[in-house]
């Protein structure tokens, strides 16, 4: 009981900000509801089943839009939530201790920063010719102007996600180099190993638990996350270029032409992805064992 | 190999770890560095392996000066307190890993390994990880894992301490009598002085970053050159007292407060000669209970150590504490009479510490 009670708290706060919407969202999934059918009457919401659903599976838009959503998370994890953090926290873990740090905290910029001025800044970055801060150093060096947002959109989608997702992997990745014992590493270099052989062979190996965390807990929050390229590109240029389903979904519901929102069937997008995260989630805790990742350390120091 | 240090030093920041350390390791023998924690035993091993880098000072490896050699580049073995063996790596890939590390031809490898496991009798567990076996058989693979590359050079860093005391005995014959056969240089960090005397051709004792004493273990014990080195080699460690001499009758005596001994004749003409105070120091078996002995005290402690009794006893306002057999069930509060051996004092000046020898 007195369990349930040290519970309460958190599960009340899951119960209500999670278990809550995902169940209003489910309802609103079944419904008509639209500024264009709205009254002050909420009675009069018409109940429709699964054909929002159906209206998506029919959606001339839907493919493209999934298939660049599998494509912004796959490259954004693999080039940069990953791959850039480990490189970032190997290189790091390597060179003086301070400049380390000093490093890192640079890394961790781009999260903290509030994503509007982030975002403008990238925007001002990548302006279109003649404007535009690359297109300044490229004037300056006799190079080519270019229009990178319309030209390379996904480029500067990844990169700006991309710069923000460094910074969690870095972290993770750093402590778990950190506590590798030292005695581990020196042993390594007495064996007769160079510093990069001993990153293949000893650091690597015993990194593994915090790759596989990174790569499921990034991929989660990945599928999920749209403020920045709302803010970047807003799925744009053109028809759909860089939209991803949950821009879709905040589009649909609450962003759409002409005030013109659909809230039963931007739902209709969110539950989708309700339901490719859920799975997601089992086929990882399945897949990788989560509950070894969590139990006891995987460096044994004794 | 010989190991000759000249003058090294290393210092992190303001904190010195080690300063102006000589000192001739002569090929094939077993040196310990003795000394407490924070004496700088450990920072000269790291620089020994190449992973701290000296201040100052050199570092020579038979002729080679091996100041800037990557570890890699220094052919020793080395064993940690901690075992430090890969947790993702069978026993065997543990002891190949330096072997595969040198591109060695896998058959060559397999036979060196199996051959270092018989060595160390771990041969049955060369498929299992580590977090499978228990402390002593890590530690065996760790050593195992020092020797297959065929070092010039063994360091050992404190390699029994996570070990239960039985087995701790056990290993300490055993590293030793390898060592013997092997005729390797060994180099060995403790801050346990028994593992030092047993098992140390030489000891280096080593407090507060300066070496105090390089000598064989007879050496240290029979002559210790400083007071430290007197208190910190020995268990039970060495009594201390501060005296004064004085003449009587012709004789030198030595006195205290609560205490006045004759001195042998060998060191009488010395004691004529010292200058106020003296610190004195005599072993625990070197003073014996004794009916008829001259001095007279007070058991205030007795801790029974199986074989012998360890005594605390109060003379006056002195403690001494010594060895006594426990078939004369002493008791606290008993009343009994000393004798010391005074042909075996030791003195020391007060102010530096040093011993004064006088024999």
């Amino acid at each position: 009981m007195t369990a349930y009670g040290f519970m309460a708290p958190a599960g009340l706060l899951v119960l209500l900000f999670f278990f809550l919407p995902v169940l209003i969202v489910l309802y609103l999934s079944l419904t008509n509801l639209a500024s264009a059918n709205f009254t002050s009457n909420l009675a009069e919401m018409e109940f429709i089943g699964l054909r929002n659903f159906q209206t998506l599976l029919n959606d001339q838009f839907a493919k493209k839009i999934f298939f660049n959503t599998i494509f912004y998370v796959l490259s954004t994890l693999a080039l940069f939530n990953v791959t850039a953090a480990l490189i970032v926290s190997l290189l790091t873990a390597h060179i003086n201790r301070r400049a380390g740090f000093i490093f890192r905290a640079l890394w961790i910029l781009p999260r903290i920063t509030t994503s509007t001025v982030y975002i403008l800044i990238w925007r001002r970055m990548m302006a279109e010719a003649p404007f535009g801060i690359i297109n300044q150093v490229n004037t300056a060096l006799g190079w080519p102007t270019w229009n990178y947002g319309s030209e390379n959109p996904w480029v500067f989608v990844i990169l700006v996600n991309g710069f923000i997702g460094i910074s969690f992997g870095m972290i993770i990745f750093t402590s778990a180099i950190e506590s590798i014992p030292k005695d581990l590493m020196n042993a390594s270099l007495v064996d007769g190993s160079s510093y990069l052989q001993r990153i293949r062979h000893v650091t690597l190996p015993l990194l593994r638990w915090p790759l596989l965390f990174v790569v499921t807990y990034q991929s989660l929050s990945l599928l999920t996350s749209f403020e920045q390229i709302l803010l970047l590109t807003d799925g744009g240029p053109g028809l759909y270029r860089t939209e991803v389903w949950a821009l879709t979904a905040f589009h649909r519901a609450l962003s759409n032409y002409f005030g013109n929102t659909q809230w039963g069937y931007g739902s209709a997008f969110a539950v989708v992805l309700v339901i490719i995260g859920v799975v997601l989630a089992v086929v990882y805790m399945r897949v990788f064992r989560f509950d070894e990742l969590v139990a006891e350390p995987r460096i044994e120091v004794l | 190999m010989e190991v000759e240090l000249t003058n090294l030093s290393k210092k992190f920041g303001d904190v010195v770890g080690v300063e102006a350390l000589d000192l001739d390791i002569r090929d094939g023998e077993f040196v310990a560095f003795l000394g407490p924690s924070g004496c700088g035993k450990t920072t000269t091993l790291l620089m020994l392996a190449g992973i701290y880098r000296p201040t100052t000072g050199t570092i020579r490896f038979g002729d080679r000066i091996v100041n800037q050699l990557q570890p890699r580049d220094r052919n020793i073995g080395m064993v940690f307190q901690s075992y430090a063996l890969y947790p993702h790596m069978t026993v065997f890939g543990n002891i190949a890993y330096p072997l595969k590390l040198k591109k060695v031809p896998r058959q060559e490898q397999q036979r060196r390994v199996e051959a270092a496991a018989e060595t160390m009798g771990i041969a049955h567990l060369l498929d299992r990880r580590p977090g499978q076996l228990s402390g002593g058989q890590q530690q065996r693979v760790a050593l195992g894992r020092a020797l297959v590359k065929e070092p010039d050079i063994l360091l050992f860093d404190e390699p029994l301490s996570n070990l239960d005391a039985r087995l701790r005995l056990t290993m300490r014959g055993e590293i030793r009598s390898l060592q013997k056969r092997l005729g390797i240089t060994a180099i060995y960090v403790t801050h346990d002085q028994v593992e030092a005397l047993t098992m140390a051709d030489r000891i280096a004792v080593m407090n507060l970053g300066r070496l105090q004493a390089f000598a064989t273990p007879d050496d240290l014990y029979e002559r210790p050159p400083t007071k430290f080195i007197a208190g910190f080699v020995g268990n039970p460690p060495m009594n201390f007292l501060e005296i004064e001499f004085a003449q009587e009758n012709g004789a030198m005596q030595l006195r205290s407060e609560s205490l006045e001994l004759g001195l042998p004749p060998e060191f009488a003409a010395a004691a004529a000669a010292a200058d106020g105070a003296v610190t004195f120091g005599i072993r625990p078996e070197d003073i014996s209970l004794d009916d008829y002995g001259p001095v007279s005290g007070e058991v205030f402690v007795v801790e029974p150590l199986g074989r012998d009794d360890l005594l605390d006893i109060i003379v006056g306002t002195e403690h001494f504490l010594l060895l006594a057999d426990p078939k004369r069930k002493s008791r606290a509060g008993d009343r009994v009479r000393l004798s010391f051996d005074m042909t075996r004092a030791h003195f020391f000046d007060p102010r530096s510490e040093l011993a004064l020898s006088w024999k």
